[in-house]
């Protein structure tokens, strides 16, 4: 029997033709960590998904590619839906992928968000609430892992800015399942020994997800209900953590905190140094003036002097007098000729001035005044006021 | 010396500096000023002389909680 012989380019045709008829591969969800991601110019994707045994070829046509909202990375875990097909042309199967989600990261974001927004409704994260650094702490305590770079780098920067700094430092896991536990239990302890004045919680940077043990709740509430102030120092300044949020202050860097805490020994001599030089200065030179006063006032005419000045103050005082005085008796003279022409008016207007010219004044029994005839009948009975007494009559 | 105090003085001392230059003091409060001001400055530096490094790190022990000095990798 004779054996029929095939081209290359006939088999991988063929076989592509039996993958694309599979309905199974023709929509699939595959789960993996990425690898050897490159962005082509043309805007097409193209990597290696894998996973810990195996590992897949995949393509992501510039189309597809613009839907994905991240940046891609090697080591990403993502979960990807394509097609599996075959490239002709060198009869390799790979994935022509068509959406691209992050794994895990998804989750772990939307559980950070909805913490941040729970904790901050809260008030949780109020700078009326934070407390304020200590200036010049006697102690500093340092919750960190007692091994790796970060618990150097706080060391070394404090060696160079102060010297004779006071760490204590409480050893935690910073990485891994239990972060917010040891981190917890480390802000109690310094709470309860009391023997620090600040707190630096610090890690060096890392992933979202190996940072994500800092968006604890309990350890927000932890931080928040500390009575010793807490920096949060986790991750580098692009990193945030619920941590860094609820911290009464927040440092971009491990090392950044350690400048925060301590101030520049050198700095601080320089200015006692120079207050105290500046200081001396003044009241040499103060002293320096007050000595060229007295001598200078040795030199003028000291006896005279002040003899003229008392004479000035008297001949002041006397024109002052004077003026005074002066301005009495003018007030004086007119309030007495004032007196005198209300006396005279006074007087004109008085009725018995009218009475001396032989007028009288008559009253009816009731004292109204009679001015006229109508209103007086026969019989009434009058009083007749005259200069010098009265006397009654009855009208006829 | 508090330490609270001690930027406290930092500020007296910076103050008493300005006023003696401004040189708008009587004699007698000149010569004050300046005495508070040479006591402050040596406060503050003994404080920064007086104080000593240390570096611990807490370990758990049977006895509970104790400080040991941290061995620093230079």
């Amino acid at each position: 029997m004779e054996t029929k012989i095939y081209s290359v380019s006939q088999l991988n045709k063929y076989v592509k033709m039996v993958f694309d008829k599979n309905t199974f591969l023709y929509n699939i969800s595959i789960r993996g960590e990425i690898t050897n991601f490159k962005a082509h110019y043309t805007g097409h994707l193209y990597f290696t998904l894998k996973d810990e045994t195996s590992s897949i070829k995949c393509v992501m046509f510039k189309g597809h590619a613009e839907s994905v909202k991240f940046k891609i990375n090697d080591g990403m875990k993502v979960v990807i839906e394509g097609q599996v097909s075959v490239y002709e042309a060198n009869g390799t199967y790979q994935i022509y992928c068509k959406k691209m989600i992050p794994e895990g990261l998804g989750e772990l974001y939307l559980a950070y968000e909805q913490l941040k927004v729970k904790l901050e409704t809260e008030g949780l994260f109020d700078e009326l609430n934070k407390k304020s650094l200590p200036y010049l702490p006697t102690r500093v305590g340092i919750i960190t892992s007692k091994t790796g770079a970060v618990v150097q780098d706080i060391i070394n920067i404090t060696n160079r800015r102060y010297g004779k700094m006071d760490l204590l430092i409480y050893p935690a896991s910073v990485q891994g399942a239990n972060v917010a536990e040891t981190v917890i239990l480390g802000i109690k302890t310094f709470n309860a020994l009391n023997n620090v004045e600040v707190i630096i919680i610090a890690r060096g940077g890392g992933s979202f997800e190996d940072l994500f043990g800092f968006n604890d709740e309990k350890l927000a509430r932890e931080i928040y209900n500390s009575n010793i102030p807490i920096i949060s120092a986790v991750g580098h300044e692009t990193d945030f953590t619920i941590c860094d949020f609820v911290s009464d202050l927040r440092a971009p860097t491990p090392s950044a905190a350690a400048e925060l805490v301590y101030p520049q020994m050198s700095d601080l001599i320089i200015k006692i140094e120079s207050y105290k030089n500046r200081s001396k200065k003044a009241i040499l030179n103060y002293l320096d003036r007050k000595k060229e006063y007295v001598k200078r006032l040795k030199l003028s005419k000291l006896e005279k002097v002040p003899l003229d000045i008392i004479n000035n103050y008297r001949l002041k005082i006397d024109a002052v007098l004077k003026y005074n005085e002066n301005k009495l008796h003018l007030k004086l003279e007119k309030s007495k000729s004032r007196y005198l022409q209300v006396v005279s008016k006074i007087d004109a207007l008085s009725p018995l001035k009218t009475l001396t010219r032989g007028y009288i004044v008559a009253q009816d029994n009731t004292g109204a005044v009679i001015a006229k005839t109508n209103q007086v009948k026969s019989g009434d009975n009058l009083k007749l006021t005259f200069i010098d007494g009265k006397v009654n009559v009855i009208v006829e | 010396m508090k330490n609270e105090t001690f930027e406290k003085s930092l500020e007296e001392l910076e103050n008493i500096a300005n006023e003696l230059e401004r040189g708008n003091l009587s004699l007698e409060k000149s010569i004050e000023t300046f005495e508070k001001g040479i006591k402050l400055s040596k406060e503050c530096s003994e404080k920064l002389d007086k104080a000593e490094k240390r570096i611990n790190i807490l370990v758990q022990t049977e006895n509970g909680l104790e400080e040991e000095n941290f061995i620093v990798n230079e």
